[in-house]
C-alpha cells in the first residue's frame, strides 16, 4: 500500500500519516514547538497543527472562530457527520452534553468498577501462566470495549465489529473518505436497530436512557440518539484501549517506575494522571470558521487545525520535564480529555478502566518486560497507542 | 492578638468543564454536583491541615478554575 508522500519539512508540509511521526511524533513536536509553533500543510485542503499548550488551549476556548463539526482531519471534507455533543457548537452543544453527563459522574462509573475488574481477571487468567503475552491485544483492546458494550446494552462479543468500524472511521478514513463514510452508515444501521428493539421491549442501559432522556420537555430525536451512540461507541473503545496500552509499555521499559508503583500503591492516582499527561491518546481537529489570530499566525476560513493535545502535554513552558514521566508529579493541568466545552465526557470512566487495568496487571504480573524478539507497532492518525505489544513475563 | 490567617477555596463555576480532579485530589473540601461539575464544600472554609490539599486540587485544574484565598483574621 503506497502511504502519503514523504515530508520534507515539518513545519510547512506537516502529515501525521507519516511513519516517523507514527513512530516517535514527540522529537517532531519539540522541533516545531522551537522553530515554528504553528505548522502548515497544504495536504488535507490545508492545515494547522499547534504544538504549543497555550495555543492548544486558545483554540480549544474559541468555539466563535473554530467549529467542531469536524473533528477529524482527513484528505477531503465529507459531509457532515453529527455525533452530539462532540460535533456540536454553541448553543446546541450544551444540552446535548447535560443529557449525558449525570450517566458518566465518578459516581455513575463507580458502579461499574467490579465489573471492569472482573473482565480484568478473566483476561489475565488466560495467559498469567504462559511466558509472556501481547498486552496490547490480549489485554489492553479487550477492556474498554466490554465495559462500553456493557454500558450501552450492545453484545460484548461484537467488539472486533467495534474495533473494524473504529479502523475504517478513523485510521484508514483520514485518506480514503468512501470507507470512513460505509463504516458509519453500517455503524447508522446497527444502532438504528438497537434503537427500535429498545422502543418495542425497554432495558436499563444507555440505549434506553437516551430513548426516555428530555431536552426542555422534548425527546431526542433518532438522528441524536443514534450520533450520540457512535459517538459513545467509537470515543469509548480505542481511545482508553490506546491510554492503557501506553501505560504498560511504559512500565515494561522502565523497571524502576514499575518498581516502584507497586510497592507504593498510593501513587496509583498521580500515576495515571502522568501516564495521561504523557501519553495522552486522543488528538482532536476543528474547522476554521471566522478568520482569527492566535500566537502570531492567521487562521484562515476553511481550514482544519489539528488540535493536539498530546502536543500540548509535551510543552516544557507548562510542564517541567515535559519528556519525562514523574509518577508523582504535583502540578499536573495535563489536556488529555481536552480543555474548555468539550472536555471528554468519558474522562471518569477512562480513568477508572485505566486504574483498575493497571492494579490488576500490576497485582498479577509485577515483573514484565518488552519482548526484544518482537516489534511493538503504534495505530496511526487521531488516536495514538500500541497495537502489537509483545510482552515476557519475568524481570 | 496573634494574626491568623484562613484558606478558603472557591470554584468559578462558569470556568469549571467537569473534570473532577479536585474532588478526586481533596474530597473534604470539593463536591461534585449531578452533572458532575465541582463546587467547594460549604462555604469553602479550609480546616486546618488540610491547606496542602487546597494547593494541590489548585494546581491539577486544567481550567484554572479553583481559587485559593487567604483570608487575614484576628
Amino acid at each position: 500500500m503506497s502511504g502519503p508522500a514523504p515530508v520534507h519539512d515539518w513545519a510547512t508540509d506537516f502529515d501525521h500519516r507519516d511513519p516517523r511521526w507514527i513512530e516517535d511524533p514527540y522529537s517532531i513536536w519539540d522541533q516545531l514547538r522551537r522553530s515554528c509553533p504553528i505548522a502548515r500543510t497544504e495536504r488535507f485542503s490545508g492545515a494547522y497543527f499547534p504544538s504549543r499548550y497555550a495555543d492548544v488551549k486558545a483554540i480549544a476556548y474559541d468555539t466563535e472562530h473554530f467549529s467542531s463539526r469536524r473533528i477529524i482531519v482527513r484528505e477531503t471534507r465529507p459531509p457532515l457527520i453529527p455525533a452530539p455533543p462532540i460535533t456540536s457548537d454553541p448553543p446546541a452543544h450544551r444540552p446535548a452534553k447535560q443529557v449525558l453527563l449525570p450517566a458518566f459522574t465518578p459516581e455513575a462509573i463507580g458502579r461499574h468498577a467490579p465489573r471492569t475488574r472482573d473482565i480484568c481477571r478473566a483476561l489475565i487468567a488466560r495467559f498469567a501462566d504462559k511466558d509472556g503475552c501481547d498486552a496490547a491485544v490480549e489485554y489492553a483492546q479487550e477492556i474498554p470495549v466490554r465495559v462500553i458494550a456493557h454500558m450501552l446494552g450492545v453484545p460484548e462479543h461484537e467488539g472486533d465489529l467495534y474495533r473494524k468500524w473504529i479502523h475504517e472511521i478513523l485510521e484508514l478514513g483520514i485518506t480514503d473518505i468512501q470507507i470512513a463514510l460505509r463504516a458509519s452508515d453500517e455503524m447508522v444501521a446497527y444502532f438504528a436497530g438497537h434503537i427500535a428493539e429498545r422502543r418495542a421491549r425497554p432495558r436499563d442501559d444507555l440505549i434506553d436512557y437516551l430513548i426516555n432522556v428530555r431536552i426542555e420537555g422534548r425527546p431526542l430525536s433518532d438522528e441524536h440518539i443514534n450520533g450520540t451512540l457512535r459517538l459513545l461507541l467509537i470515543a469509548g473503545i480505542d481511545t482508553t484501549w490506546s491510554a492503557i496500552g501506553s501505560c504498560l509499555w511504559h512500565l515494561a521499559g522502565h523497571p524502576q517506575d514499575r518498581r516502584r508503583l507497586v510497592a507504593e500503591s498510593s501513587l496509583m492516582s498521580s500515576a495515571v494522571e502522568e501516564f495521561l499527561r504523557a501519553y495522552a491518546p486522543v488528538t482532536m481537529a476543528r474547522e476554521v470558521v471566522k478568520e482569527t489570530r492566535i500566537g502570531g499566525c492567521t487562521f484562515t476560513p476553511g481550514h482544519m487545525v489539528l488540535l493536539s493535545f498530546p502536543a500540548a502535554n509535551r510543552d516544557p513552558t507548562e510542564f517541567p520535564d515535559a519528556d519525562r514521566v514523574v509518577l508523582d508529579r504535583k502540578e499536573n493541568r495535563h489536556a488529555a480529555f481536552g480543555l474548555g466545552i468539550h472536555r471528554c465526557v468519558g474522562s471518569n470512566l477512562a480513568r477508572m478502566e485505566i486504574r483498575v487495568a493497571l492494579e490488576e496487571w500490576l497485582g498479577h504480573i509485577s515483573d514484565f518486560r518488552l519482548d526484544p524478539r518482537a516489534s511493538v507497532t503504534w495505530s496511526q492518525g487521531t488516536v495514538r497507542g500500541p497495537r502489537r505489544l509483545p510482552v515476557l513475563f519475568g524481570a | 492578638m496573634a494574626e491568623e490567617t484562613r484558606l478558603k477555596v472557591r470554584i468559578d463555576r462558569e470556568k469549571c468543564q467537569g473534570h473532577a480532579r479536585c474532588y478526586a485530589l481533596a474530597p473534604e473540601l470539593f463536591e461534585l454536583d449531578e452533572m458532575g461539575n465541582g463546587r467547594e464544600r460549604g462555604d469553602g472554609t479550609v480546616a486546618p491541615g488540610l491547606e496542602h490539599k487546597a494547593h494541590l486540587a489548585q494546581a491539577n485544574c486544567p481550567e484554572l478554575a479553583i481559587e485559593v484565598i487567604e483570608e487575614q483574621r484576628s
